[in-house]
């Protein structure tokens, strides 16, 4: 596999302030950027990828911090799926995220960071700093915009409240709106951040260390909801973790412990627990119908895009009855749209990992 | 471009050029794509198998993986000029409510189904007392996904009790026409034309 061709790493400072949904506004707001490929001359190439919840701008080239490859280079890249021979390919890392974009841990006007002065942000908020960007890169249309999980909701927000910005949707293993059980989810993380004292009300950044504790008990909670129990049971089992029997104690006995304590510890080294807090609330908040009279339908009234959505079997986060309600809401609106079900053993983390069907989805849809 | 099938062939050539189409059960999405390619059609599709739906939108179409029994009451009423269920009707768990959301959503609608009052069946059922497969008729009673089968004579009599309106009607054996009278006995496929 070739890699992708990293053309552009940059931090764009926005020069206006920023209004958000709560009704504050951000004055300085740096995004941090990566491009791949590059733009025509009719500038009607570009097609702007949207990151998770913890991703990064960092989709096809090495990350800083755990070196390990973009969270996407099996999809963005010559001759892949998002090929970027053929497109200017753009990832920016969210408003609120810890990346090199603004968010609680970035500093305010006195100097220190915001911490949790930083103001409630929503996945709207995300969009407009992403806009702001292609405003900056003289890019007025995009050929598409890709996105799964939060990316995915972020895509949808796009389509609806910039119609003009896109001519294509992609959104996978997303929904229009968090569910109470998607937002029962998120609060046992945020608690598990709060109730370590080592957050010390969100103002750890002088102390050298944040509530690491509380922040990996939060990504292992979440992390469970991106596998499947087909998934977890194949990879561990009941299998111990080296060692034949049971302890009688409370180590990780179980290999599913010390799986799940790992990635816990690792997440710890890469983000900010604040910029977790911040970014949950931004999922929790979205109802993309809320927004528009409580009709999904009437969210995409001025779109002219090209819809495609995609989920996946075993996802039990986003499940499929929420693309398919979304697919359905556009077809009531009468915009071109497209919509599967695909078979996956991994569970919502299934749009990040290898699943042929999506990759020939990808690829035929952009295509156009 | 790969022939289309028969009665694939037969829709094509009668939707009007320019005009709004869902096709029902679009399968890898042949029709869908000359009604695109050759006849400037706004089409869409909706269909059962994902790796049909996947296909489709890799060649570019737009199609929503569903079942036409329950996901038809989304789309909205007279959205389309010509809604399309070609040899699908006898895979539906109810034919009856199928064909009318068919012409809720369509001004128009094509319908094409197997004859099983072909003469090939009949004979099949009489001599060897055994479901018939038939090379339109393939597969095994215990496998086949044809569920509701019925004879041309059946569906006219539904579209009667229906009160919906034959615009049209074609009967094939291969690629060959049958005349209306001797359908029933000699048409393997029927394709009809309705509207309200």
């Amino acid at each position: 596999m070739e890699t992708a061709i990293l053309t552009q790493s940059e931090t764009l400072t926005l020069p206006r302030p920023l209004a958000l949904d709560c009704g504050r506004s951000l004055e300085g707001v740096q995004v941090a950027y990566e491009a791949y490929g590059s733009l025509s001359a009719s500038r009607d190439n570009a097609v702007l990828i949207l990151h998770a919840l913890t991703g990064d701008q960092h989709v096809a080239s090495p990350h800083p911090i755990t070196g390990k490859p973009g969270w996407w280079a099996r999809m963005v890249g010559p001759s892949l799926p998002i090929d970027t021979d053929r497109f200017f390919v753009i990832c920016a890392n969210v408003l609120g995220s810890c990346m090199g974009s603004t968010g609680p841990a970035s500093a305010a006007a006195d100097g220190a960071p915001y911490a949790m002065r930083f103001p409630v942000i929503t996945i709207r908020d995300m969009v407009r700093a992403q806009v702001e960007l292609l405003g900056a890169l003289g890019i007025e249309q995009l050929h598409a915009v890709v996105g799964g999980s939060m990316g995915g909701m972020q895509a949808l927000s796009l389509a609806a409240n910039f119609p003009e910005r896109t001519s294509a949707a992609l959104i996978i293993a997303a929904t229009a709106r968090h569910s109470a059980q998607n937002i029962a989810f998120h609060e046992v993380g945020r608690q598990a951040i709060m109730a370590d004292p080592a957050w010390r009300g969100g103002d750890y950044y002088a102390h050298g260390k944040g509530p690491e504790k509380g922040l990996s008990v939060a990504r292992m909670a979440a992390h469970i909801t991106y596998l499947s129990e087909a998934g977890l049971t194949d990879k561990f089992g009941r299998n111990l973790q080296d060692r034949s029997e049971k302890t009688f104690g409370f180590d990780a006995d179980f290999q599913v412990e010390s799986y799940l304590r790992h990635q816990g510890i690792a997440f710890t080294d890469r983000f900010d627990a604040n910029s977790y807090l911040y970014i949950t609330r931004a999922m929790d908040y979205f109802d993309l119908a809320e927004e528009h009279g409580g009709k999904l339908a009437n969210a995409f009234a001025g779109s002219s895009a090209r819809f495609c959505l995609v989920s996946f079997d075993t996802d039990w986060l986003y499940p499929t009855t929420e693309s398919r309600q979304i697919a359905h809401a556009l077809n009531a609106a009468g915009k071109p749209v497209s919509f599967m079900e695909l078979s996956a053993p991994h569970g919502h983390d299934s749009f990040l990992l290898d699943v042929p069907a999506l990759d020939r989805v990808i690829a035929g849809f952009l295509r156009q | 471009m790969i022939a289309l099938r028969p009665d694939l062939a037969v829709i094509a050539q009668h939707v009007a050029p320019g005009s709004k189409v869902l096709d029902v059960g679009c399968g890898d999405g042949a029709l869908m794509l000359a009604l695109r390619d050759e006849r400037h059609c706004d089409a869409r599709g909706l269909e059962i198998d994902p790796a049909n739906v996947a296909e489709c939108v890799a060649s570019g179409l737009s199609v929503i993986q569903g079942d036409a029994d329950t996901d038809l009451a989304f789309y909205p009423d007279g959205a389309v000029d010509y809604a399309i269920l070609s040899q699908t009707l006898q895979t539906t768990m109810r034919p009856r409510q199928v064909l009318g959301e068919l012409l809720r959503i369509g001004q128009k609608a094509f319908v094409s189904f197997p004859n099983f009052a072909h003469w090939r069946v009949r004979l099949s059922l009489l001599w060897g007392g055994r479901m018939p497969v038939t090379p339109q008729l393939p597969i095994a009673w215990y496998e086949t996904p044809n569920i509701h089968f019925s004879s041309i004579d059946d569906f006219r009599a539904l579209v009667r009790e229906m009160d919906v309106k034959v615009e049209d009607a074609w009967f094939l054996s291969g690629n060959q026409r049958r005349s209306a009278a001797a359908a029933n006995l000699r048409a393997e496929h029927a394709i009809f034309l309705l509207s309200k």
